[in-house]
C-alpha cells in the first residue's frame, strides 16, 4: 500500500496559525480520503514558517469496488413504474435480474461502482482542501483569485510504494503539484526532489529545516535553560512565547544577551513586557536578586561569526526599546498622580457617560459609601478611587496598555502613598475573568466594587445592556466581578441601595449636586429609593423638574432590571458550584435577596438539606399540605392564615403535629435570625414524621367546619414555618 | 564586505538605483504633510483599479506624537520612508526585497532576516492588507504588505507594498547608535554633515510646537474646512464645462483628505482627542478617502476607460 506525502509551501505563515493549520490539513485530507473509501494506516501533520506537511502511511491504492443491490417493482408492474426504477438506479433493462419472491417475480438491479485509483481521489480531496481551507484570515495575491494565508508557491503531492514514487497530477490555479521543495530560506541550497516522507524529512534536515514544531520548541527550551543554568540564571517560563518563537524559525539558534545596567531600575514587568511583546525575547532571571538580568533571543540561522552580529543587533534594538521605556518611566515619575488624574478631564469615557474624570468622581463617591460594609477606611477608599485610574494618562500605559493598574501601583508607591492605596490601583480591575484572583484588601475591594457598579449602572442608564452574544462593554464580566468580590470576601451589603445611589449619580446630574446630595441622604435614611424620591418630590410641591419626575418611574425599573441581571449571573456562577437553579429561585423569593452573601448562605444550606432524605420527604409533605390548602382556599375563597388552635385537635396525630410545630418553631425563628439556616432546616426536618403521620390518619375535609378550618389553618402554619428559609414551593422534585 | 555604504544618502541612492533597475518608476516625494508613504497618491490611489503599476519613492513622513526633541536615539516626529508599490504583486517579491537589502550592504550570511506576521490596517484609509514586518536581527526594518482593500474597494489585482523606515535601517547598516550621529553625506566630504546638522533643530522646534503650542482651535477649524472642501470638490460634475472634457478632480480632493488626516494627527499629539472621539475622527477621514477612492476608479488611471 502506498504512502502519501503532501507539502504546501508558501511565504511565511503567521506563527500563531501554524499548529492549527497542520491539524486542519490532516483532518480535512484524511476525512476526505476515508469518505471516498480510501482507508489509511496512520497520518502525521507538521508545520514550519513556510510549509504545512502531511504524511499519510498505508493508503489503499484503489478505493474498493462497491456493489449495491436494489429491489425494484414486480415483473408485472406497470411500465411507468419499471421505467422510473431504471432511471433511479441508472441501469438499463438488460441489467435487471428477475428473482422469485413470495409475492411473485421481482426485478433486482445490481449497481456496481468500480473503485478509483488513489491518485484521482487524493487530487480531488487536496484541491477541495486547499480551496476551502479554514484560515482565520486569508488573502489573494498578484492577479490570481486563489486564497491562502500568504502566497502559495508550490505543492508536493506524491505517492510512493515498492514500485517507486509518482506525482499525483493536480493543478490549482497554475500551481502544479510536483515532488520538489526548498530548504531553509538562507541556509538551504537549491530546490530538491523527494521520494518519500523519510527522504523528505532527512533532506530537509540537511537543508537546515527542523520539520516538527515540537522538536524545535524542545530544542529551544533545552538550549535556553542550559545556557542560563551555566551562568547560575534561570529562564522565565512562557509557554505561549515558546510556541510562538518555534513558529518563527525553521532552524532555531538560541543566543543569550545582556541587558544594560541602566535599565535595572525599571520594574521587572516593564522589562518583561517590553522584551516579550516587542522582541519576542525570553527573560532570564537571577534567582539570587530576583532581577531580570539577561535575555534569550532565538535566531533562525547559524552564521560564520557564531551569531555575534545577530546578538549585537538584538542587543542594540533592546537598548533602544528600553531607552524608550525608561524615558516613559522617568517622565511619569515626575508627574504627581493627581496631575495624571486631572488629565483625564479631557478624556471621554463614553459620549453619553462623560469623561474619565467624571467617572472617577462617581466611583470615589460610591467607594466612600461602600467603605463601611467592606471594612475599609472611607478616606483611603476615596483616595484610592481618585488615583486608581490616573495611570491611564501615563506615558508607559499609553505604550503598554496591558500594564494599566500595575504602573499605577508603582507610581503610587513612588509617591509614598499608603500601601493599601497603591495596591488598590493595581487590584481594582480584578477580578477580570471567572478564574482571576479576587482582591481581599478592603480598600481594593471598595474601589473594585465601586468601579464595576458604576460601569453597570452607567450602561443601564443609557440602555446599553448586553443582548445575546453581544456584550461590548463586558458588563457580564463586571457583574460577575461584583458577585465574586462580595462572596469571596463575605461582604454583607444590600446591593440595591448602592445600585440606586449610583443610578442616581448617573441620572441626576441635570438636577445639580445639591439635589443629588439630598436624594442620596434620603436613600441613606430610608434605605430604599421609592420612599426617598417621594420625600424629595413632596418638597417640590408638584413643580419638580422633568428629569426628577421621570426618575420616579424610570429608576426603579432600571434598578430592578439590573438586580435581576445580577441574579442571572449569580445563577450561572452558582450552577458551576453545584447549586441548582430551583434552589436559587427558592432563595431569591425571600426578602433581602440583594444581600448576595446571605442569599448564597441560604442557597448552600438548602442545597445541602435537599440532598438528604429528610429534605426530600419534608418537601413532599409540605407540597402536599400546600396543594390541599391552595385547592381549599380557592374553593372557599378565603385564606386560611389565622393560626390553628390545638384545642380543636381531635386525633393524636393532630396533637403530635401541633406539638412538633411548636417545638420546631421555637428553634427555627432564632436560627433564621442568626442566619443559621442549617439548624433551622434540621428543625424543619423533625416535622417530617408528624406530617407523614397526619396525612396517613387524618382526613382534612370533615363535616365539622370548625375542625376543618382548624386543620386548614394548621396546614397553612406548616407552609409558613417551612418557608422561613426559602420558598420551597419553588423547588422541583 | 567592501561594498558598505558610508552615509544615509548613499543608502537612499542605492535603493533608488536598485528599484529603478527592477523596473520601478522612481517618483519624488509628495508635496504635502503625510503620516506615512502609503498616503502618497502613487500608493493609495494607484493601488486601486486594474492598471499595472510600479513605483518607488522617498516620502518624508510626520508622526507628531513620536517627537522626542531630537534626544531619543530612534524616535523622530519627522523621518523618511522608502516606499515601493508593484501591481500586480510579482511572485518573487520577497526575493526582490531581500535583494534590496543586499544592495544597501546587508550581508545575508551574517544577519538574521525574518518575516513576522503583521497585518496592516489603516483605518483612516479604509485599507487593509496581510503581510509581515521584516526583522533584521530583531529590528523591524520594513513593512511588507499585500493590499487587499483600499478606500473600501477590493484590490484586483493585488499590489505588493514595501515600506522601509530609512533612518532605522540606515543606522543599522552604518552601525550608528543614535540617529543624530548618523552621517548624512559622505564623512569624507568637504563639508561632512551628520543627521543632527540637518534635523536636530527642527526636531526640537516641532516637538515643542506639536506638544504644547499648536493652536488646537485653529487645527480643529482647519480640519473641518478640509473635510468640507474634499466633499465639495467631488460634488462637481465630471464634465468640465470649460474644456468640455471629463475631468474627475480626485487628486485635489484627495489632497484635502491628506490634510484632514495630518490635522487629526496633530490634534492627537496635543492630547485633545479622547478615545471615543478618536474613532469618530478616524471615521470622518475614512469617509473622505473612501469618496476619493470611489471617484478614482472612475478615472483613466483607475482603469475606468477599460471597463
Amino acid at each position: 500500500m502506498p504512502d502519501l506525502l503532501i507539502e504546501l509551501f508558501s511565504e511565511e505563515i503567521p506563527a500563531r496559525m501554524q499548529t492549527r493549520a497542520a491539524a486542519d490539513l490532516k483532518r480535512l485530507v484524511t476525512d476526505g480520503l476515508v469518505e471516498a473509501g480510501l482507508t489509511y494506516a496512520s497520518a502525521g501533520a507538521f508545520s514550519t514558517p513556510r510549509r504545512l506537511t502531511l504524511s499519510v502511511d498505508g493508503v489503499l491504492a484503489h478505493s474498493p469496488t462497491t456493489r449495491e443491490e436494489r429491489k425494484g417493482p414486480r415483473v408485472d408492474a406497470p411500465e411507468k413504474a419499471i421505467e422510473g426504477f431504471l432511471r433511479g438506479a441508472g441501469v438499463s433493462r438488460d441489467d435487471l435480474e428477475v428473482r422469485d419472491e413470495k409475492k411473485g417475480q421481482v426485478y433486482f438491479a445490481c449497481i456496481e461502482k468500480p473503485g478509483r485509483p488513489a491518485a484521482d481521489i487524493i487530487a480531488q480531496v487536496l484541491e477541495k482542501t486547499i480551496r476551502n481551507f479554514p484560515w482565520p484570515k486569508s488573502m489573494r495575491w498578484g492577479s490570481d483569485s486563489l486564497r491562502w494565508v500568504r502566497p502559495l508557491h508550490s505543492i508536493i503531492c506524491i505517492l510512493n510504494d515498492e514500485a517507486g514514487t509518482s506525482i499525483v497530477p493536480l493543478d490549482i490555479d497554475g500551481i502544479a503539484a510536483g515532488d520538489r521543495t526548498e530548504g531553509h530560506r538562507f541556509m538551504g541550497q537549491d530546490a530538491f526532489a523527494v521520494t518519500s516522507f523519510e527522504d523528505y524529512a532527512t533532506k530537509l534536515k540537511t537543508a537546515h529545516v527542523i520539520l516538527s514544531a515540537t522538536d524545535r520548541a524542545d530544542h529551544i527550551w533545552a538550549d535556553a535553560t542550559n545556557q542560563a543554568f551555566a551562568q547560575g540564571l534561570e529562564v522565565v517560563e512562557d509557554a505561549a512565547l515558546l510556541a510562538e518563537v518555534s513558529g518563527l524559525v525553521e532552524w532555531p539558534v538560541v543566543l543569550m544577551g545582556e541587558i544594560a545596567e541602566d535599565f535595572m531600575g525599571l520594574p521587572i514587568e516593564v522589562l518583561q513586557t517590553s522584551m516579550r511583546e516587542h522582541q519576542k525575547f525570553f527573560s532570564v532571571k537571577n534567582p539570587k536578586t530576583g532581577r531580570i538580568e539577561k535575555f534569550i533571543t532565538v535566531a533562525n540561522r547559524e552564521t560564520t561569526d557564531g551569531g555575534k552580529t545577530i546578538l549585537a543587533g538584538n542587543q542594540k534594538v533592546l537598548f533602544a526599546r528600553l531607552s524608550d521605556a525608561k524615558f516613559f518611566w522617568e517622565n511619569d515619575l515626575r508627574v504627581p498622580l493627581t496631575d495624571m488624574a486631572a488629565k483625564l478631564d479631557n478624556v471621554t469615557f463614553h459620549n453619553k457617560l462623560g469623561t474619565q474624570a467624571d467617572r472617577i468622581r462617581r466611583i470615589a463617591d460610591l467607594a466612600r459609601e461602600l467603605a463601611k460594609p467592606v471594612g475599609a477606611k472611607p478616606k483611603l477608599a476615596v483616595q484610592a478611587a481618585q488615583i486608581a485610574k490616573a495611570d491611564l494618562s501615563s506615558e508607559m500605559v499609553y505604550e503598554f496598555p496591558e500594564l494599566q493598574g500595575l504602573m499605577g501601583r508603582y507610581y503610587a508607591q513612588a509617591a509614598e502613598l499608603p500601601q493599601g492605596v497603591a495596591n488598590a490601583c493595581e487590584q481594582h480591575y480584578s477580578p477580570l475573568g471567572p478564574s482571576d484572583d479576587v482582591p481581599s484588601e478592603p480598600t481594593s475591594v471598595a474601589v473594585a466594587l465601586a468601579d464595576k457598579i458604576d460601569t453597570l449602572t452607567g450602561f443601564w442608564s443609557i440602555d446599553e445592556k448586553p443582548t445575546g452574544s453581544k456584550d461590548p462593554f463586558a458588563l457580564r464580566r463586571a457583574a460577575l466581578g461584583v458577585i465574586r468580590l462580595v462572596l469571596d470576601n463575605n461582604v454583607r451589603l444590600r446591593l440595591d441601595r448602592y445600585v440606586d445611589s449610583q443610578l442616581l449619580r448617573h441620572n441626576l446630574q441635570a438636577g445639580g449636586d445639591a439635589m443629588l446630595q439630598d436624594m442620596l441622604d434620603e436613600i441613606g435614611d430610608h434605605g430604599v429609593f421609592g420612599a426617598a424620591i417621594r420625600e424629595v418630590l413632596e418638597r417640590f410641591d408638584g413643580e419638580a423638574p422633568k428629569a426628577v419626575r421621570e426618575l420616579e418611574t424610570g429608576l426603579p425599573d432600571m434598578s430592578s432590571n439590573l438586580l435581576a441581571f445580577f441574579h442571572d449571573r449569580l445563577k450561572v456562577y452558582l450552577k458551576d458550584r453545584g447549586i441548582t437553579h430551583d434552589v436559587i429561585d427558592a432563595c431569591l423569593a425571600m426578602p433581602g435577596n440583594d444581600d448576595l452573601t446571605l442569599l448564597v448562605k441560604r442557597a448552600e444550606a438548602l442545597q445541602a438539606f435537599m440532598a438528604t432524605d429528610d429534605g426530600e420527604n419534608l418537601l413532599q409533605g409540605v407540597k402536599r399540605a400546600s396543594n390541599i390548602l391552595t385547592a381549599e382556599e380557592k374553593k372557599d375563597g378565603v385564606e386560611y392564615s389565622y393560626g390553628a388552635d390545638a384545642k380543636f385537635a381531635e386525633t393524636d396525630e393532630e396533637r403530635d403535629l401541633f406539638k412538633a410545630l411548636a417545638a420546631a418553631e421555637a428553634k427555627i425563628a432564632p436560627a433564621v435570625d442568626a442566619e443559621d439556616f442549617a439548624t433551622a432546616m434540621s428543625a424543619m426536618a423533625t416535622l417530617r414524621a408528624p406530617i407523614d403521620a397526619f396525612f396517613d390518619k387524618v382526613q382534612v375535609n370533615t363535616d365539622n367546619t370548625t375542625v376543618r378550618r382548624n386543620r386548614l389553618n394548621l396546614l397553612s402554619q406548616i407552609r409558613t414555618t417551612c418557608s422561613s428559609v426559602a420558598d420551597i414551593s419553588k423547588l422541583e422534585g | 564586505m567592501t561594498d558598505k555604504p558610508r552615509s544615509f544618502q548613499e543608502i537612499i541612492l542605492r535603493l533608488q538605483s536598485y528599484w529603478a533597475a527592477k523596473g520601478c518608476a522612481v517618483l519624488q516625494p509628495y508635496d504635502m504633510e503625510v503620516g506615512a508613504g502609503t498616503f502618497h497618491p502613487a500608493t493609495t490611489l494607484r493601488s486601486l483599479g486594474t492598471k499595472p503599476w510600479a513605483a518607488a519613492y522617498v516620502q518624508p513622513s510626520r508622526r507628531p506624537t513620536d517627537g522626542r526633541y531630537g534626544e531619543n536615539p530612534n524616535r523622530l516626529q519627522h523621518y523618511y520612508q522608502y516606499q515601493v508599490l508593484i501591481k500586480p504583486s510579482p511572485p518573487d517579491l520577497q526575493a526582490l526585497y531581500l535583494g534590496s537589502l543586499q544592495a544597501i550592504g546587508v550581508d545575508m550570511d551574517l544577519h538574521d532576516i525574518r518575516f513576522v506576521e503583521d497585518d496592516w490596517e489603516s483605518p483612516t484609509l479604509g485599507a487593509w492588507g496581510l503581510g509581515w514586518e521584516v526583522w533584521c536581527d530583531g529590528m523591524e526594518v520594513s513593512q511588507f504588505t499585500y493590499f487587499q482593500q483600499v478606500g473600501g474597494h477590493d484590490c484586483h489585482p493585488v499590489s505588493g507594498e514595501l515600506t522601509y523606515g530609512l533612518e532605522r535601517l540606515a543606522m543599522y547598516v552604518l552601525g550608528v547608535d543614535h540617529v543624530m550621529d548618523m552621517p548624512y553625506n559622505d564623512p569624507d566630504a568637504i563639508i561632512p554633515l551628520k543627521y543632527a546638522d540637518v534635523f536636530k533643530q527642527t526636531e526640537q522646534e516641532y516637538s515643542r510646537w506639536n506638544f504644547d503650542i499648536a493652536n488646537t482651535d485653529v487645527l480643529l477649524k482647519q480640519f473641518e474646512e478640509a473635510e468640507v472642501a474634499c466633499a465639495d470638490i467631488l460634488e462637481h460634475p465630471y464634465e468640465d464645462p470649460k474644456t468640455g472634457t471629463r475631468i474627475v478632480m480626485v487628486h485635489p480632493a484627495y489632497d484635502q483628505a491628506i490634510k484632514a488626516s495630518h490635522l487629526f494627527n496633530l490634534l492627537d499629539a496635543r492630547g485633545v482627542i479622547s478615545v471615543t472621539e478618536r474613532q469618530a475622527y478616524i471615521g470622518r477621514v475614512r469617509a473622505l478617502t473612501k469618496k476619493c477612492a470611489d471617484a478614482f476608479v472612475e478615472t483613466d488611471a483607475g482603469g475606468w476607460a477599460a471597463q
